[in-house]
């Protein structure tokens, strides 16, 4: 999908290129040297401006060039305006103005303010147009003094390489001192001299080795077009192994980025199961209802945005982190007194009547809010990605993981820190001795029912950013939990994680190779496959209490 | 070596060296224990002395990391699992009771009888006089004639130790391992449940564990200790008591 | 299986049997209007009740006999009903939307040129019927085969028999998987010539449903009182104590589950004609679930509880869905924890607990 997405576009930049090198490479070269020695702004541009009032596309087109080479001082305005739809002409009155976004309108050449706008008319543009402004703008960056603009408009170079532009490139090169800017300036340069052939080969050579070092999938391509039209055996081995070079480390990108899905889908199973890891490994029931557990804590997250003002709507999500435990937690601790404490000698009875839970809370979700989905707000920091070389890390899913990370270590403080976690592990490895040992059972199991709710809930707060949040979140996550916990084996916080993180990869590596519903049902009859060889999964307690 | 070959070929159970790992908790360690056909043998042994574990093994419920296990001079039990092992002729008698709680005391008797246990067989078994006789000779020897009818869940407790040794006999093995038999009875009870258990060894070769000192010396059979999961002394009961380190670890102070 | 509950079988088999003939009379031999007349929607409600009750009481065979809860018994139906679906399928012939004379409608719209090999031959009725015994059967067998002997029990089992309808839910819905995808079989004319549509065919359906009832209620009530059954029970409650008597527990409980499977896949192919269309929802986890509760309803390990409950239970669910949508899975979720909290027995359990209260006269205690 993306990557046909990626391929439209590319192919779009080709036709792009093909057309924009003929037919400004003139105007710009003239764009350069007024540039460099301009007698006056006001004669380029009342030249340039004279083209605009004819509203004719060819001619508004070499007007762009004009306008971009005039160096005025209100040319980027003008030029954006114009992109925009926000520049008018008025032919009788040699007059040309913009609107700001807000509406205010200007005069292009002075700068003044326009309060009559009578007898002017919308500057029209058609894709031609479009183009020269593109090309116009890319190069009018080039020389901006922010270095930001300057590296922005080098990356519009490097993907629309137009071979007029490169002496601006070199005279910003020669005296430019920002690093990034640098290294940017550095690879449109390349890319230019990819889709020149004329260029010398020490030039080609430097163009191999800085798209080399950019080493991504445009980079790849530029060197192809490059080697492509070249027949020096030195620029060709130096193509060739950059190309390999770069096969590589996209290869390994590939590897880490699908190993950084398989790590996000870790968390988030991670999270769904650990709380069943601890009901199930402390009772040796099973939860039907934790799925809805789950449920309740994405519905906490909407609560809260709908509870908190608008001014602190940014907090609704840390907020509602508590907030979902408390809920699924409560939930949990009705279901355990009120259910569970009667079947605890009947396991699958528990698994009945809380299944029996889950349809009513599912119903109660859906009477009070609805059965659609429901928009959870995501605040900025939880928007956005970051790229790091060729990898993508969305911050929804960064902080999804950080957040399993922290909650797995406080359950893991929990159990091996505190007294209640001790009691647990006891129940957990033998119910009876603990209890002739004076742990009250009861107790735990029901500190233990609300702990494992929590979690779920907490886990409900996470999936409401990257699931839809209606009444049924919850049942697509009993199954996957209840295999991350028969596969790491029960009462161990560890072989939970495990088990999480091994279903999550194996889930990412499997789902390019097979497709994502094949790759699923791979994992259930590896599962059921698994259990032959080790019934109660990788970390089993051993002995003979355990077998009876 | 051929001395040890003729000890493993005329024996009926034969152990040698075998150790099992709970989690790096060693229950048994390097643990040889050879018995004879028809012979009876007691097995004692403080908490924690492998008793249960050597159990265990025999009847492949566990499989040991070392060590070889024979049945019979020829049948290697490590190999097999529980329902191969029981059909060679092993039984077991387990510490708590465990008849079948919803069948009553005849069926519990039928399922144990020494027939075709496919499911095929037991689609097509029909009651046979001969089989219905046996039943009832073996309800009589474990006094259990009058509540042939009761689920096996409303006995006692000590009707329920009776019924699984009835079980045995129906099942009629080579060799029966007894567990802790008279555990939680009465001295009536344990009397009795003695009179049976030297009735059975008149036919079968029987390993029993217990703890009751009384009762070992009712049974007046050779005696081997157990110790931190290897044998500590083997003997009469008398000779094994005089053992000082047998003192020392378990009949102590 | 004691007397009272033995003499309700009987009445049931005897009820079914009546059924099987009145049912037919009514619909078809009585004028429109009459009192005692049957319309065709009521024959045809009764008759999927009754492929309920044929899964209920297969269920209640591994469940109640063997303590298996199988939560994947819906997948074994379902593919019961897709043997037949296909069948039924492949008779519409040249008369489908497309008139392709050999491809079924979806396959012309998925622009598929062949038949799959998996579709050659439904177009016989015995071949078709071969299908619906082997397809679950076989599925129970592999699926048992690697359960049982590596001895997965209790929760464990439920949930991976859960798994394994929610991998076939999952696939089923797959267009590529070659079953119609999302929307499944449907649109079917005729079955062994006769029109589905008329209300001869419905009441003969509905007959042969019920006949099928009662013979999947006696071969399951001949297993349980041989003496495989007493091993069955025995296998049940003390798993271990059977392996150490010699038995073989795994091969015990395969057949049981063989067996059910094959039974809950007939139920499947005697609802699809009935209903008109077979899908992939068929394979929903809740459907399995829903089952269960038939059978818990109806009191486990009676047999004649489970088909009873099944019946009694889908009532309930049309009355429900009928009169107040909103509250039908408030009643069904209460149903649930209601019965294995306060009522586990079931309505027949209370009938057998009837008879326990005379027992001490006849066993002495």
């Amino acid at each position: 999908m993306t990557h046909a997405i990626a391929e439209t576009i590319l192919s779009a930049h080709l036709r792009l290129r093909a057309i924009s090198t003929h037919a400004f490479a003139l105007l710009l070269a003239a764009l350069l040297l007024l540039s460099v020695s301009t007698p006056t702004h006001a004669d380029a541009l009342d030249e340039a401006f004279v083209k605009l009032y004819a509203d004719n596309f060819q001619q508004t087109e070499q007007a762009v060039a004009g306008i971009a080479a005039s160096g005025a001082p209100h040319a980027a305005e003008t030029l954006d305006a114009l992109r925009d739809g926000r520049l008018f002409a008025n032919a009788d009155a040699k007059r040309i103005l913009y609107k700001t976004t807000a509406g205010d309108a200007f005069d292009a050449m002075t700068g003044g303010k326009v309060d009559n706008l009578d007898g002017f008319k919308k500057v029209r543009i058609n894709n031609g147009v479009r183009r020269a402004l593109d090309a116009a703008m890319g190069a009018l960056g080039v020389g901006a003094a922010d270095p930001q603009r300057r590296i922005h408009a080098a990356h519009e170079l490097f993907n629309n390489p137009n071979p007029t532009t490169l002496p601006i490139i070199d005279a910003q090169l020669a005296k430019e001192a920002n690093a990034d800017a640098k290294s940017a300036l550095e690879e449109a340069r390349a890319a230019i001299v990819a889709a020149t052939p004329g260029a010398g080969n020490a030039d080609a050579l430097r163009a191999i080795e800085a798209l080399a070092a950019r080493g991504d999938k445009a980079a790849q391509n530029h060197i192809a077009t490059l080697a492509a039209k070249r027949d020096d055996p030195a620029i060709r081995t130096a193509a060739d192994a950059a190309i390999a070079r770069i096969d590589r480390s996209l290869f390994l990108w590939g590897l880490a980025q699908n190993g950084w899905y398989g790590l996000s889908t870790a968390s988030v199973l991670l999270l769904a199961a650990i709380g069943l890891a601890i009901t199930f490994g402390v009772m040796g029931v099973i939860n039907m209802a934790h799925g809805e557990m789950v449920m309740l804590g994405a519905y906490s997250t909407y609560a809260m945005q709908m509870l908190l003002p608008a001014s602190m709507t940014n907090w609704s999500v840390p907020l509602a982190l508590p907030l979902a435990f408390v809920v699924s937690a409560i939930a949990g601790v009705v279901i355990e007194r009120f259910v569970v404490r009667y079947l605890y000698t009947r396991p699958l009875d528990t698994l009945l009547a809380t299944w029996g839970v889950s349809l009513i809370l599912q119903q109660a979700v859906r009477t009070l809010f609805g059965a659609s989905n429901r928009q959870v707000y995501s605040p900025p920091f939880l928007s956005g990605a970051y790229h790091w070389g060729g990898l993508e890390i969305t911050n929804n899913r960064l902080w999804i993981i950080l957040l399993s990370g922290a909650v797995f270590a406080a359950l893991l403080f929990v159990l091996h820190a505190t007294s209640f976690g001790l009691q647990m592990r006891a129940v957990t490895q033998n119910r009876r001795m603990a209890s002739a040992m004076g742990i009250s059972t009861a107790r735990v199991d029901m500190m233990a029912f609300a702990l494992g709710s929590g979690v779920a809930g907490i886990a409900g707060v996470a999936l409401s950013q990257i699931d839809n949040v209606s009444p049924n979140l919850g049942q697509g996550y009993i199954v996957d939990s209840f295999m991350v916990v028969v596969f790491g084996g029960v009462g161990n916080l560890w072989g939970a994680a495990l088990g999480a993180v091994t279903l999550g990869l194996a889930n990412k590596i499997l789902e390019p190779l097979i497709g994502a519903v094949q790759g699923q049902i791979a994992l259930l009859v590896f599962i059921i496959l698994f259990i032959q060889k080790r019934p109660r999964g990788l970390f089993a307690q051993k002995g003979r209490a355990v077998e009876s | 070596m051929s001395e040890e070959n003729a000890r493993l070929t005329s024996s009926l159970l034969y152990l040698d060296d075998v150790q099992v790992t709970f989690d790096g908790y060693r229950a048994l360690r390097g643990l040889s224990l050879v018995l004879a056909p028809g012979e009876m043998r007691a097995i004692i042994g403080p908490n924690g002395a492998g008793k249960t574990t050597m159990m265990d093994v025999i009847t492949g419920k566990t499989r040991p990391d070392v060590g070889e296990v024979y049945f019979e001079g020829r049948h290697d039990l490590t190999q097999l699992d529980e329902a191969e092992i029981a059909t060679l002729g092993v039984g077991r008698k387990f510490q708590k009771p465990t008849v079948f709680e919803n069948h009553t005391v005849h069926d519990n008797i039928l399922l144990a009888a020494k027939a075709p246990r496919s499911v095929r067989a037991t689609l097509r078994a029909r009651p046979t006089p001969e089989s219905g006789r046996a039943i009832e000779r073996i309800l009589e020897r474990i006094r259990l004639t009058n509540v042939r009818d009761w689920r096996a869940g409303a006995l006692s407790h000590g009707q329920k130790q009776w019924l699984e040794i009835g079980m045995l006999l129906a099942q009629d093995p080579k060799l029966l391992l007894v567990d802790e038999p008279v555990a939680g009875m009465t001295d009536s009870e344990t009397a009795e449940t003695a009179a049976m258990l030297k009735e059975i060894a008149r036919e079968h070769s029987v390993v029993v564990v217990e703890h009751d000192m009384a009762f070992v010396r009712e049974l007046d059979v050779k005696v081997t200790v157990l110790h931190e999961g290897a044998v500590l002394a083997e003997g009469s009961l008398d000779q094994v008591s005089a053992d000082e380190r047998v003192v020392e670890v378990y009949l102590g102070r | 299986m004691n007397n009272a509950l033995d003499r309700a079988g009987w009445i049931f088999v005897a009820i079914m049997a009546l059924a099987a003939v009145l049912v037919p009379v009514a619909a078809l031999g009585t004028p429109e209007g009459a009192l005692v007349h049957m319309p065709s929607y009521l024959v045809q409600l009764l008759g999927k009740y009754l492929c309920y009750a044929i899964l209920a009481i297969a269920l209640d065979l591994v469940w109640g006999y063997c303590g298996i809860l199988s939560l994947g018994h819906g997948a074994f139906f379902a593919l019961g009903g897709y043997a037949m679906g296909m069948y039924l399928m492949r008779q519409i012939g040249a008369r489908g939307v497309y008139a392709n004379p050999l491809l079924p409608d979806f396959m012309v719209f998925l622009n598929w040129k062949a038949l799959p090999i998996a579709w050659w031959g439904f177009n016989s009725f015995a071949y078709a019927m071969l299908m619906v015994v082997l397809v679950p059967g076989l599925l129970a067998l592999g699926f048992g085969w690697f359960a049982f002997r590596s001895r997965v029990t209790g929760v464990y089992l439920s949930i991976i028999t859960q798994a394994m309808t929610f991998a076939l839910f999952k696939e089923f819905f797959r267009n590529d998987f070659g079953f119609g995808g999302n929307n499944g079989l449907t649109d079917f004319k005729d079955i062994l010539g006769f029109p589905l549509q008329s209300d001869a065919v419905k009441a003969g359906l509905f007959c042969v449903t019920a006949l099928f009832v009662n013979l999947s209620y006696l071969v399951s009530r001949a297993i349980v009182r041989s003496k495989y059954g007493k091993a069955l029970i025995a296998t049940r409650d003390a798993e271990s104590r059977m392996r150490f008597l010699g038995y073989r527990v795994e091969n015990i409980k395969l057949f049981a589950f063989v067996v059910s499977a094959v039974m809950a896949g007939v139920g499947g192919a005697l609802y699809v004609p009935q209903v008109g269309i077979i899908n992939p929802s068929e394979f929903a986890p809740g459907n399995s679930i829903e089952a269960a509760i038939w059978v818990a309803v109806g009191g486990r390990g009676t047999l004649v509880g489970a088909a009873i409950g099944a019946i009694a239970v889908n009532f309930g669910k049309t009355y429900f869905t009928g009169a107040l949508p909103e509250y039908w899975l408030f009643a069904l979720g209460a149903l649930f924890v209601g019965v294995t909290l306060f009522f586990p027995a079931g309505l027949m359990g209370a009938l057998s607990w009837r008879w326990k209260q005379r027992a001490p006269k006849e066993t002495g205690t």
